[in-house]
């Protein structure tokens, strides 16, 4: 039995063009399936096109050609705006450098993907204080970046990442400006939220160690996928469930 | 689109960096400060003048006799005519049979014509109480022409005047100086000390007594030299001169005081055609007060393009940061696409930025340039006078310049790519 696709796409091809005649071709063509509740990672070299998938599959880059279906909806012939709102509602972004706004405290910072979803202010505090209690910093909404950790950081940007309840998570090395301690919390976190939360997510990483630890490993190279490798074993600690859920959630395509 | 909050976080942005933003404020704040301090003494300058003016009889027309080529255009008030120049003799000055001619002449037109002699600076004194006065003689029609607010008794009648009269009309200053406060001064006789006379006289009236703002700055009140008013024919008695070298006049309401003006300069030609040194001459305070106001006027539009100029400056400064700002933000502005804001959000967000900036500094500006009106305007001893319509259009004025100036560094800020936005150092 099939889980709906989240992402679906098919024959992604995207081309820089710098100028005649020459044209980078980042990525040749990719085919790729997520379903929905998984965890899955993309890994690859510098170079090998995975920023440039990430941009695709978070609606932040239009693809030259292919198509692509974000849960159920078709991109291809969106306009920027209506592309602004798709990254608003279903998509949430984690950067490797945090990326919170500066000036503006945790709560706020939360807030403001439900604020450009024209969500009213008390729903968005309400949602914003559940969302900080979940990751764990509920005692820290009033502080600003600059006076948060590292870690500390992250978390918030996990929980501005859930606020408008996105269909994907979207995790571009998450860990990769933290220590491996804080890197593994921070993972942890990502686990908790996937398996409390039941949220698709798709981690972007060069660290091999952290990909062992999703369902599926996807391994890009040259723009294309070289490997798609089923990862149940290394998946199952975080597995605390009952057998039987284990076993549904780590079926792999 | 969030209006509030972008508010709230411009101020955030500005709180945070209070040297800069001053300093992008600078340009706003000296264009709108300038405006409101020039302003607010220009209009307090030509409140008081307009008052003074009007204490001196603004709708009168003054007929004087001076020396023909007497090149002051407009000229000043009669009293100050003369002095220095050659004396004209009693058949160069305006007799009483000319003025009644004259009178009937315009009959339609005159209200009263107030004629006025002075006498001189004289000392009322009573034991150790005195009051400074000036001694003028009038007639009955100068209480019209001369503005004269009576608190009690009468004014100077033609009676008083036919039988010369050793009667006065005294201020409330003089009231306060010589009587105690429940002493009624009609009908009390005072002794006025001149240069070469004594002379007793009753008070039949009293007058309120206003400082002009123009006169000479006197310590205390009580100090003051007030005019004493008396019959002219009694003021004329010690004089050699029985003639008038000016009359007051007060048209009717409804007159056209300019026309009447040129029609009694018209007949004044007339009866001196065949005097070869002297002339009549006819005015009224409003072209004066049109002279003055037009000299405001004319400083107001310069200090108005020098305002313009700063403000010019200013938000070329405000744009320059703003497009400072935009680049130092570029990955927040990724950020804040990445998390869905569309374009026109970002933009929104730059341009309130603009405003609030430009609007502080507006508000500043107004604040500062009420302070320097005041300081202005107690320099030159004039009530300060601020009016509310141009602090608003100050602060809408700086409004439009932030959307005027920010549209451009906001656009930018739009336009950028998401990725490359996010992917700058």
């Amino acid at each position: 039995m099939n889980k709906e696709s989240i992402i679906d796409m098919k024959n992604i091809v995207k081309n820089f063009f710098i100028g005649t005649p020459n044209e980078v071709h980042i990525i040749k063509s990719i085919d790729l399936n997520v379903k929905k509740g998984e965890f899955v990672s993309i890994i690859g070299a510098s170079g090998s096109g995975k920023s440039t998938l990430m941009n695709i599959i978070g609606a932040l880059d239009r693809p030259t050609s292919g198509t692509y279906t974000l849960d159920g909806i078709s991109l291809e012939e969106m306009s920027d705006n209506e592309l602004s709102d798709i990254r608003n509602k279903k998509i949430g972004f984690v950067f490797q450098t945090f990326n919170l706004i500066p000036r503006n405290s945790a709560l706020k910072n939360v807030e403001l993907p439900m604020l450009y979803a024209g969500m009213d202010k008390k729903t968005r505090i309400e949602r914003a204080r559940e969302l900080l209690d979940l990751v764990g910093i509920g005692d820290r909404i009033h502080f600003m970046p600059n006076e948060l950790s590292g870690g500390q950081k992250q978390r918030v940007a996990i929980a501005r990442a859930l606020a408008n309840n996105p269909s994907i998570i979207l995790a571009d090395e998450p860990t990769g400006a933290l220590d491996s301690q804080t890197g593994h919390l921070v993972v942890d976190l990502f686990h908790k939220i996937h398996k409390q939360e039941g949220k698709t997510i798709v981690l972007i990483t060069h660290n091999k160690e952290l990909a062992s630890e999703t369902q599926r490993i996807i391994t890009l190279k040259d723009g294309i996928i070289v490997a798609q490798k089923c990862n149940a074993s290394g998946f199952k600690k975080y597995q605390s469930g009952s057998a039987e859920e284990a076993a549904g959630e780590n079926q792999c395509l | 689109m969030f209006i509030r909050e972008n508010i709230l976080l411009a101020i955030a942005g500005l709180k945070s960096n209070k040297m800069r933003s001053l300093l992008t404020m600078l340009g706003i704040i000296i264009g709108i400060s300038s405006v409101i301090a020039i302003v607010s003494v220009g209009n307090s300058l030509t409140a008081s003048f307009k008052t003074t003016m009007e204490n001196f009889g603004a709708s009168n027309i003054i007929v004087y006799v001076r020396e023909k080529g007497s090149t002051s255009e407009g000229g000043g008030p009669p009293t100050f005519i003369g002095s220095g120049a050659a004396t004209p003799s009693e058949s160069d000055l305006l007799s009483e049979n000319q003025i009644m001619a004259f009178e009937e002449h315009f009959a339609d037109r005159i209200k009263t014509i107030g004629l006025v002699h002075n006498v001189g600076a004289a000392k009322v004194q009573d034991g150790h109480l005195y009051a400074n006065v000036s001694i003028i003689g009038t007639n009955e029609g100068y209480k019209d022409t001369g503005n004269i607010k009576l608190t009690s008794g009468r004014y100077i009648t033609d009676r008083d005047v036919k039988s010369s009269r050793k009667v006065a009309v005294v201020s409330d200053q003089l009231v306060s100086n010589l009587f105690s406060g429940n002493i009624d001064p009609i009908g009390k006789e005072i002794k006025a000390y001149g240069a070469n006379s004594i002379d007793t006289y009753m008070i039949v009236g009293v007058y309120k007594y206003e400082a002009s703002s123009f006169g000479p700055a006197i310590a205390s009140a009580k100090d003051a030299r007030t005019e004493l008013y008396i019959p002219i024919s009694a003021a004329k008695a010690a004089s050699v001169n029985k003639n008038y070298q000016s009359l007051t006049i007060t048209a009717k309401i409804d007159v056209d005081t300019a026309k009447f003006t040129t029609d009694i300069q018209t007949y004044m030609n007339t009866l001196y055609a065949n005097n070869v040194k002297w002339e009549g001459s006819a005015m009224n305070m409003e072209s004066t007060i049109s002279t003055m106001t037009s000299f405001l006027n004319t400083i107001s539009v310069g200090v108005a393009v020098i305002a313009a100029i700063s403000l010019l400056v200013g938000g070329i400064g405000v744009m320059n940061i703003m497009l400072v700002s935009v680049t130092e933000r570029t990955r927040e502005i990724g950020t804040r696409k990445a998390l869905g804001a569309r374009s026109s959000y970002i933009k929104m967000q730059f341009i309130i930025e603009a405003v609030i900036i430009c609007v502080i500094g507006g508000i500043i500006g107004v604040i500062l340039g009420i302070i320097l009106g005041s300081i202005g305007s107690a320099i030159l001893k004039t009530a300060p006078s601020i009016s509310i319509s141009i602090i608003i259009i100050s602060v809408l004025f700086s409004m439009a310049i932030g959307i005027f100036f920010g549209y451009y560094p906001a656009s930018k800020a739009a336009s950028l790519d998401p990725i490359e936005a996010l992917r700058y150092e």
